[in-house]
């Protein structure tokens, strides 16, 4: 896969790679018990999640659009999930599948009427969240039992974040980098003249890639109730920023149709360390964890301006 | 005619196609039989891109037949057009820039799926670059961002002729060595040659003359979007091909009073130099001239505009202005007007020094500066504050002008600005135009349209960004422009 690349690009790709590195040698300094099965499984908590999230942002920002109602629709997830899906499971699974319905058809609208998905999805972030409270009022709800099963998975060796991060990052990686409709999504980003005029519809692209954000985004959403065991209607508000900032992180463009799965996964990581409740336990101040995920942000991008810039 | 119907791939009946007032094609008659390489020549704006993508598929014309092989079309697309097997490498590169060549194969051919298809796409455009130009250089995972251009347009040709199911019949290629070297445009053009010995078709746009000359079988040459010369390459040459493209020799009307002399009395107030001029030519502007660019379209005009208009703020040393600067832009929807401000506003805004009571506008002289210029140049409109977009296309243009006129920049560049404007309204800014330069103001003018030269005392032709003639008013003839526009040879 490396094959071929000059060492800008080289470096280019490895930097998401290397940012990580360089925040699991600060927390290996700050404390080095960290660093064990143990440390990872409770600092990683919450990765699987915001990497769910983020692929489903990448899809989006792959047709050269933004979500910003991803935050909000994971958390009228979680609560589906907490509430409809441990009580009647068909119901609840109706439900989902009409969520991601409701995705693929704000996919179509943006592009039949040509509207800017920005102001699209936010306002329908409003719609979520009001179908969130109107759902559960008040935090509460019980995740269904085979799902805390699933999420309380104990691995042998490696931490189950970790494993479920990779298989994120491999079955996104074939899915889009891969397979053939996959570099049509892709083009479709990178010059939708050109895919037009091959003979591809615009209109199934910008359907595909939405409709893989709304499924992605239950996914998150049902990883999160697993690990939280019960739903908020705010529980997924940070979401949104959160996953733009692990696609851009990981190496991803506004535009231009270039993402890279992997690399938003890693951003992910990256992301969820700096935010990892272990921080506070080193007594870091939480004010300073969220300082820590901008100062990162600024830091890699600005590395990744200087490579572009010899670059071009 | 029934046996020379039988091996004809494609036929165009009459075919129009309207974009508002312009006639881009006015009944079109066109036909490509198998086995032959036409070539298609003309002016700017004579109609060959839009043919193209009438061939291509990629616009529906508003009237007249299709017919490929022999059977009439309706309905006909895209896609409709790969599976028949005509294919279409355009002007403005249409590759994926963050796919690589491989993937960028695969857009093209629906059927490149499932279990390897990464290798086979490969492989396929692999094989085709290889029989194209040998040594090439460019490997399959490579992503196309990261070529060079020229490299990038060997891709596109490279894809055009791949084949997979569908067959391939015929390829139009639009000055398809524009970004190419010598060497490697010698080998597509060998290419192409022994593609049609084997029986498929081409059709070949350049600007180069030399290269259409040596390469088709038969040329077309059109003209205000007709075709008006049809015949075999044999029976052409450079000179016949500049005639045909020109309205057959047709002076150029010297059409006012003006005097054709430099005066060298008056000051001079651009002296600029493309960046590409490798010689001492330069562009010279004196007060009150009238000074045209012309030339194909895209060959290095709008980019000196755009340096006079920088270098106004900052001087260089290959261009000097010394007067203040006003710019009318030539695609008016995207540099020209602000879409969501009245038609005063859009006129004041070159202007609003003047317009200021204190440190805010006053929204009395800024109506007052509209409506003065509202009736100098006739803008039709009830009512200055109403929205630009309330114009038409010319009167928008004129509010533009005024924005310009208006100001007090003694030198205008204009972009090619009348670009979609009807005649009447042409009339009117010539006539403003020339009233404007006997008060003493300089006008730099690039069009596009040959019968607007005559306005202007002076005229450069530019080809690939350099000045190749300076034309004094009385030595200015269509067939000069042309003939310094089109290239003998590659």
């Amino acid at each position: 896969m490396l094959a071929g690349m000059t060492p800008r690009r080289l470096l280019r790709a490895l930097l998401p790679a290397l940012s990580l590195t360089l925040i699991l040698i600060g927390i290996a300094w700050l404390n080095p018990r960290a660093i064990s099965y143990f440390g990872f499984t409770l600092m990683l908590n919450l990765a699987i999640p915001i990497a769910l999230a983020t692929i489903a942002q990448m899809f989006v920002i792959t047709g050269n659009d933004l979500d910003l109602s991803i935050g909000t629709f994971v958390g009228f997830v979680g609560c589906v999930t907490a509430t409809w899906l441990r009580d009647e499971p068909l119901f609840g699974t109706l439900v989902l599948v009409g969520a991601i319905g409701v995705y693929a058809a704000l996919g179509a609208l943006i592009h039949l009427r040509n509207l800017p998905s920005i102001v699209v999805t936010l306002g329908m972030s409003f719609v979520w969240q009001g179908l969130a409270i109107l759902l559960l009022p008040k935090p509460g709800g019980k995740a269904p039992d085979w799902l805390l099963h699933l999420m309380g998975f104990k691995s042998p060796w490696v931490p189950f974040p970790i494993i479920a991060a990779i298989v994120i990052a491999v079955v996104a990686h074939i899915g889009l980098m891969r397979t053939s409709y996959g570099a049509v999504l892709r083009g479709a980003g990178g010059n939708p003249v050109a895919i037009s005029r091959a003979g591809w519809s615009l209109l199934k692209t910008k359907v595909a890639m939405f409709a893989l954000a709304g499924l992605f985004g239950v996914l998150s959403g049902m990883a999160l109730i697993g690990i939280t065991t019960s739903a908020d209607a705010n529980i997924g508000n940070g979401y949104t920023l959160l996953s733009i900032a692990g696609v851009i992180l990981g190496g991803g463009e506004f535009v231009g149709g270039r993402v890279s799965p992997i690399g938003a996964v890693i951003g992910a990581l990256t992301l969820a360390l700096a935010a990892s409740p272990l921080l506070t336990f080193m007594h870091i101040p939480p004010d300073w964890q969220v300082g820590a995920n901008g100062a990162i942000l600024i830091i890699v991008l600005a590395a990744r301006a200087l490579i572009s810039r010899r670059e071009g | 005619m029934a046996e020379a119907d039988a091996d004809i791939i494609v036929r165009l009946d009459g075919v129009e196609k309207h974009f508002g007032a312009v006639h881009a094609l006015d009944g079109v008659d066109f036909a490509v039989r198998a086995g032959e390489c036409v070539g298609l020549v003309g002016h700017n704006g004579a109609g060959k891109s839009t043919l193209m993508h009438v061939l291509a598929g990629t616009l529906a014309p508003d009237k007249g037949g299709i017919a490929i092989g022999g059977a009439a079309q309706s309905g006909y697309t895209v896609t409709l057009a790969q599976a028949l097997g005509i294919r279409c490498v355009f002007q403005e590169l249409s590759l994926c820039p963050n796919l690589t060549v491989a993937e960028n194969a695969r857009i093209n051919h629906a059927s490149l799926k499932g279990i390897g298809w990464r290798r086979r796409a490969g492989d396929l455009i692999l094989a085709k670059l290889d029989e194209i130009f040998p040594g090439h250089g460019i490997g399959p995972a490579d992503v196309v961002r990261d070529l060079p251009i020229g490299k990038r347009q060997m891709v596109e040709v490279a894809r055009a002729f791949t084949v997979t199911i569908d067959p391939l019949r015929l390829v139009i290629l639009d000055e398809p060595t524009s970004s190419l070297d010598a060497q490697t445009a010698g080998q597509l053009l060998a290419f192409v040659r022994r593609v049609v010995a084997d029986g498929a078709s081409c059709i070949l746009i350049s600007h180069l003359l030399g290269e259409v000359l040596e390469n088709s079988n038969r040329i077309v040459v059109m003209r205000d979007g007709k075709v008006i010369a049809a015949d075999k390459a044999a029976a052409f040459d450079r000179d016949k091909l500049v005639t045909a493209m020109g309205a057959a020799g047709k002076p150029v009307r010297v059409a006012t009073e003006r005097t054709a002399e430099r005066d060298s009395t008056t000051p001079i107030r651009i002296r600029a130099r493309p960046e590409r001029q490798a010689d001492g030519a330069e562009l010279v502007a004196h007060e009150g001239e009238i000074v045209g660019l012309a030339g194909l379209s895209g060959h290095g005009q709008t980019e000196l505009l755009l340096a006079i208009f920088n270098g106004a703020a900052r001087r260089t040393d290959r261009i000097e202005v010394t007067a203040s600067v006003a710019l009318v832009a030539g695609d008016r929807q995207a540099d020209g007007i602000f879409s969501l401000w009245s038609i005063g506003e859009n006129i004041g805004i070159r202007s609003i020094a003047q317009l200021r009571k204190g440190m805010l506008i006053s929204p009395a002289s800024e109506d007052e500066f509209a409506a003065s210029w509202q009736k100098k140049i006739n803008i039709r409109t009830p009512d200055i504050r109403n929205n630009i977009l309330s114009l038409s296309g010319g009167n928008q243009q004129k509010a533009l002008f005024a924005r310009a006129l208006g100001s007090d920049a003694r030198i205008v560049l204009m972009d090619d600005p009348m670009r979609g404007v009807d005649i009447g309204t042409k009339r009117e800014v010539y006539e403003l135009i020339r009233q404007e330069a006997r008060g003493g103001r300089t006008f730099l003018w690039y069009t596009t349209e040959t019968d607007e030269l005559e306005h202007c005392d002076h005229v450069y032709v530019f080809r690939n960004g350099r000045i190749v003639a300076d034309l004094r008013r009385d030595e200015l003839t269509e067939e000069k422009v042309i003939q310094s526009s089109f290239q003998a040879t590659g």
